[in-house]
């Protein structure tokens, strides 16, 4: 049996449940206590686990991450809350340099099993708060990089992410908070790693993830109607990535739309079409199309913000675009 | 959504057809896969099958018309929705067959047999400036290269003009296959077949040569033509030597006396037997040159080749040497019958990775043959004639046959070929080794 809960209710499922089953799990962040959280994942924690296992913590996100490393080198099993993906750049110098090197640097001696929550997403927040980052850290060799789009993944991924060895970015995104999804009954556990293809199709894939995800598979709905039936593949972790099952579809529709929410310019669509042309040139029937952000800061103005921001009505013209038949043919 | 049916390419070297009799008419309902057309290519008449689902709107083109591959034929969709023609395709153009009667006439023909008015096919269909780069998708290429299409004569509907895959999947007609990453097929063309150029028409009287009698070629001369001056591309060696038939006529005979008529063995079945069990040691025999690599066939498909009127067509056996001889006599007799009455299918004749040309019903002692490209080698077989054989202090009667190699020497040598030779004649000599191998 499966129940339907939201995102956000998976999360804390996922948080409850590895906190009760281990001691070292512990949370810290800005707000995550008293407040509840941002988004109000951790509310009613603080009551429950007490201020030794729920720690607000002042304003500095190097100074969270960088005690997160170190408890994680100690022993513990520290879920950091960064707010905003936005703030997560205050931290990159304990991301980058310290959580995904220490492994390696210390020949495999020390590991930082960090969880690092944060999300992605946009509403009239402005310039520096309307960002989208995945692509930054899925760049970084020795961190993980996830990024669910269902309850189901969110509670799976967040589970193995807190149980695993691997300091793993864990990107929420602030507009599914409250989608709704079948999770299954009982205690599961996902791998961080594979790409699914949640709606089958022969006529064009559309790969995304996160958010992005939803608009492909309404784009998805929107061509069925015009008899084009299109293959929408959730990528699901950003790193390691998984091309196989990118490869074998696009062997099998032979046209590629990448959607993502942030700037095109050597983010991960750019990455996922290298990649896809290097496996699968030979079953390519039309160039690789990316539908992304327009490349300007966030403008604050909701009708701006609009256009500046992928939609469906963008995903659906660009497949139009790629079977577009210039040559009178009668239809 | 109406969809355009258009001439389909049936091989490798078919670059237009002539649309013989329409088999759906205007108005009439056509299922997927149902025979839509009946169309003659270079080598045969073949009925083709309507790749869409609706009814028969629009004829684009008039029986007897000569089309090229890729061109529109006919438009198929609901019966009520509006349909646009394609530009190119207003009403269906009239047969040239009347163009032609009023062309400058070449002397009267002497002997009654008149110049059959044949429609010139067109060789390119796309307008495209001369040298100018094909737009395909690398998957248009991917396919051509496969199926041996020749792009150039596919007009692409994609943007700019692009050659996509709904272009070129009507001209493979087998679109199921292109979904998994299949081996290649094992019939491959040679990367970049140019289509020869039409050989120029002689008008006026050479000089210095009596006045002559211009006639068009047929399709099928045109074919061979083009096809054999392909060969010359492969540098030709020849290796013959002199096989004693007389252990395979004695096998034949005893064999067939326990056969009903329609099994019966024929010399030629025996031969095509020891040449495919020879190749399984001469790979290299089995292949075709391909630029930097050779191509090396997984299966041996000996094709036969057979005189009809007017030319010769080439069908092969599938996996010979894995068919027993009874299986080999049957299928070889089917096909030639089937070659000479026009009822081959293209998948019969397109293909074959050995062939074996037997001109011995011709009292020919031996001959040399053109490979049958992208092949690398053919055996031309001659007449099984008594010949005086110096044996043991005395000349005595023995049936001798010749038979004679070419092959490419691009994949293969002398040394080779002749080794090769010395198993089919081993074959030949201990006939019982046929029927156990």
């Amino acid at each position: 049996m499966a129940r339907e809960i939201t995102y956000r209710d998976a999360l804390r499922e996922a948080l409850r449940e590895e906190m009760d089953r281990d001691e070292r799990v512990f949370l810290m962040g800005e707000d995550i206590g008293a407040y509840g959280g941002s988004y109000v994942v951790t509310r009613g924690f603080l009551e429950q686990y007490g201020r030794k296992r729920v720690r607000d913590t002042p304003i500095s996100e190097l100074a969270i991450v960088g005690l997160a490393n170190g408890a994680a080198m100690g022993g513990l099993r520290p879920v950091v809350e960064l707010m905003t993906i936005n703030f997560s750049l205050l931290a990159m110098d304990q991301i980058v340099n310290h959580a995904a090197k220490i492994h390696y640097m210390f020949n495999r001696q020390i590991s930082v099993p960090v969880v690092i929550r944060t999300a992605s997403g946009w509403g009239q927040l402005g310039a520096t708060h309307s960002q989208t980052f995945e692509a930054w850290y899925a760049h970084v060799p020795g961190l993980r990089v996830v990024m669910p789009a269902t309850p189901k993944d969110a509670k799976g991924f967040l589970k193995s992410a807190i149980r695993g060895q691997d300091p793993v970015m864990f990107i929420e995104h602030s507009l599914i908070y409250r989608n709704r999804g079948e999770v299954p009954d009982g205690e599961y556990l996902l791998p961080l790693e594979g790409a699914e293809v949640r709606r089958e199709g022969t006529d064009v894939t559309i790969v995304s993830w996160s958010r992005g995800y939803y608009l492909a598979l309404g784009a998805a709905e929107e061509l069925a109607r015009d008899g084009i039936e299109a293959e929408v593949i959730d990528m699901r972790v950003l790193r390691p990535l998984d091309i196989d099952t990118v490869v074998r579809s696009v062997q099998k529709t032979n046209r590629l739309v990448i959607v993502e929410e942030s700037w095109r310019t050597l983010g991960m669509g750019a990455e996922i079409a290298a990649a896809v042309q290097e496996h699968a040139f030979d079953y390519l029937d039309a160039p690789i199309a990316r539908v992304g952000s327009v490349e300007v800061p966030m403008p604050y103005a909701k009708n701006l913000e609009r256009l500046v921001i992928p939609g469906k009505d963008e995903v659906v013209a660009a497949v139009h675009e790629l079977l577009r038949r210039d040559v009178a043919v009668a239809r | 959504m109406a969809k355009t049916v258009v001439m389909p390419q049936m091989g490798y070297d078919m670059d237009a057809g002539t649309l013989l009799r329409w088999l759906k008419q205007e108005g009439e309902r056509v299922a997927r896969g149902e025979p839509i057309a009946e169309i003659e290519t270079d080598k045969v008449n073949l009925e083709i099958e309507s790749f869409e689902e609706g009814v028969v709107r629009k004829h684009l083109v008039a029986e007897g018309q000569t089309v090229p591959v890729g061109e529109p034929i006919a438009i198929v969709g609901e019966p009520d929705e509006p349909i646009d023609l394609p530009a190119a395709a207003g009403a269906p153009r009239a047969a040239p067959a009347a163009a032609q009667a009023s062309a400058p006439a070449a002397p009267g023909p002497a002997d009654g047999v008149a110049s059959a008015p044949q429609p010139e096919p067109v060789s390119q269909v796309a307008e495209r400036a001369p040298g100018e780069r094909v737009r395909a998708s690398p998957l248009v290429r991917r396919l051509a290269a496969e199926h041996g299409i020749d792009l150039r004569t596919i007009t692409g509907t994609g943007p700019g003009g692009r050659i996509v895959k709904e272009d070129i999947l009507p001209l493979i007609g087998r679109p199921a296959e292109l979904a998994a990453p299949a081996a290649p097929a094992p019939v491959a063309a040679p990367a970049a077949v140019a289509a020869a150029p039409a050989a120029p028409t002689a008008e006026a009287a050479l000089p210095g040569m009596p006045p002559s009698e211009v006639r068009d070629l047929s399709r099928m001369r045109k074919t061979i033509a083009r096809r054999m001056t392909e060969s010359f591309q492969a540098p030709h060696f020849y290796v013959t030597t002199t096989v004693d038939m007389g252990a395979a006529l004695a096998f034949r005979e005893q064999v067939n006396e326990q056969l009903e008529p329609e099994q019966k063995v024929s010399i030629n079945d025996l031969i095509v037997k020891a040449t495919a069990l020879a190749l399984r040691k001469f790979p290299m025999l089995n292949a075709s040159f391909a630029g930097e690599q050779v191509r090396i066939y997984q299966r041996i498909d000996i094709a036969i080749a057979v005189a009809v009127e007017g030319g010769l067509i080439s069908p092969f056996i599938p996996d010979t040497d894995h068919k027993t001889l009874g299986e080999i006599a049957r299928i070889s007799k089917d096909l030639i019958e089937r070659a000479r009455s026009g009822g081959l299918r293209p998948e019969e004749y397109q293909g074959g990775t050995f062939t074996i040309s037997n001109l011995g019903m011709y009292d020919v002692e031996s001959f040399i043959a053109v490979i049958n490209p992208p092949q690398a080698g053919i055996l031309a077989v001659g007449s099984i004639r008594k010949e005086p054989v110096y044996r043991e202090g005395t000349f005595v009667p023995v049936d001798l046959m010749r038979i004679t190699i070419s092959a490419d020497h691009r994949v293969t040598d002398g040394a080779e070929a002749a080794r090769f030779l010395a198993e089919v004649r081993r074959y030949l000599e201990t006939p019982m080794l046929l029927a156990v191998s």
